[in-house]
């Protein structure tokens, strides 16, 4: 029996014995342990299980082959992409939702078994029927993961437009407050960021300010030494404050080599530092 | 062949780069800045390359090199007016220069020279 056929067969089955089969896997799925009463109501879980069975069935009844870009099956690819989605926003767990689809596989098995073919037959029968259950719950996980990677892509992209912003203090003097970790993308960026903003303010000292940095190893330093360099190249000095007790310990664990920069203790100590650099004093009124 | 234009400002040499660097001009460079140097008796050199957005290794170096002939010929050299994209390519490349100082401009190059005469 060709593939065809046979699927063709299994639709034209579950045609016959739609009522019986959706009786028993509703029925199965209202007696399952992980039943979510909590998530879903009867009434909707036996709607959806109705229309995935009538989806199913349709396009098995065109004998293509299971395959995501046919046409026949493209609907079912829609039905179980807006369940998973459906369900991921009820609270269901990706194995909860592939297991709404695998628990067909009990009913309909059970009616291959008592449709009388030769053993061949209902053997070949069987494992089409678990293959096509097994991909379609599959893909469900998939649908799944591709909405959190999407999630995930999208966050990246906005904790990137919070790039660390350079903040121009006083006349010739920029300051660059760094919140979390330094990777090579953006450490680069900063320093592009405060690279441009040296170059078009003309400002001769540049404070890192790493306040909100919570710890630091090799690599970070290094992104950091490279920042102080090419500030350095252009011309322009680079004080680090704000160090934390726990950072400078690391650092002088790691035995990193901050070289000749200038530290400060807090962003207002570099600021004097700075100030007295460029020669400004600070005078009160009282 | 085109070389590179050394002025002299007071008692300092000022060398402006406006073309792309290529080997040869910076090894002729380097020859004209040592007879430059010897004959005006500058204390003081500012090489300008903020005409330059590309810089390669082997530049680098020859200006690094012209930083510590200087030196011996009793002249402090500012390099001054990197651009933001050169300066990221010679610390990606590790070259930091770091026997030469640097300034933004011209301007605050020319100070710096000053400063250090008082």
């Amino acid at each position: 029996m060709t593939t065809e056929s046979l699927t063709q067969n299994l639709a034209t089955m579950l045609r016959e014995h739609q009522k019986a089969i959706l009786e028993a896997w509703i029925g199965e799925q209202l007696a399952a342990d992980t039943l979510r009463l909590d998530l879903i109501d009867d009434k909707t879980l036996s709607l959806e299980s109705r229309e995935f069975l009538a989806v199913v069935t349709s396009a098995m009844a065109s004998g293509e082959d299971l395959d995501r870009e046919a046409p026949a099956w493209r609907p079912v690819y829609g039905f179980l992409q807006e369940l998973s989605q459906a369900r991921d926003e009820a609270g269901f767990s990706p194995t909860e939702t592939a297991t709404f689809v695998l628990s067909l596989k009990q009913p309909w098995i059970e009616r291959i078994l008592e449709a009388e073919m030769d053993s061949e037959g209902t053997s070949a029968a069987i494992w089409h029927a678990s293959q096509i259950l097994d991909r379609l719950a599959l893909f469900t996980a998939e649908a799944y993961q591709a909405r959190r990677e999407s999630t995930i892509r999208r966050q990246q992209e906005e904790m990137e437009e919070l790039e660390t912003p350079v903040v121009k203090v006083w006349d010739g003097i920029l300051a660059l407050p760094l919140v979390g970790t330094l990777d090579t993308r953006r450490s680069q960026m900063v320093t592009e960021s405060l690279l441009e903003a040296i170059a078009t303010t003309g400002s001769e000292v540049a404070i890192l300010d790493l306040t909100g940095v919570p710890a630091i190893d090799t690599r970070m330093a290094q992104h950091l030494m490279r920042t102080v360099a090419a500030t350095r190249l252009m011309g322009a000095n680079c004080i680090l404050s704000g160090i934390r007790p726990q950072i400078a310990q690391t650092i002088v664990h790691l035995k990193i080599q901050l070289g000749d920069i200038k530290t400060e203790a807090t962003l207002a100590a570099a600021l004097k530092s700075a100030f007295r650099e460029a020669g400004l004093k600070v005078v009160g009124d009282r | 062949m085109e070389r590179i234009a050394i002025a002299q400002i007071g008692d300092c040499l000022l060398v402006t780069i406006r073309v792309d660097m290529h080997d040869r001009l910076a090894l002729a460079l380097r020859e004209d800045l040592g007879r430059e140097l010897s004959r005006t008796q500058a204390s003081g050199v500012l090489l300008d390359i903020s005409g330059l957005d590309t810089l390669d290794t082997f530049i680098a170096r020859v200006l690094g090199g012209i930083g510590s002939m200087a030196r011996l010929l009793g002249a402090e050299t500012v390099l001054v007016g990197m651009r933001p994209a050169v300066a990221m390519t010679l610390v990606e490349l590790g070259l930091t220069l770091d026997g030469v100082r640097t300034a933004l401009d011209v301007e605050r190059g020319m100070a710096m020279l000053h400063r250090k005469d008082r």
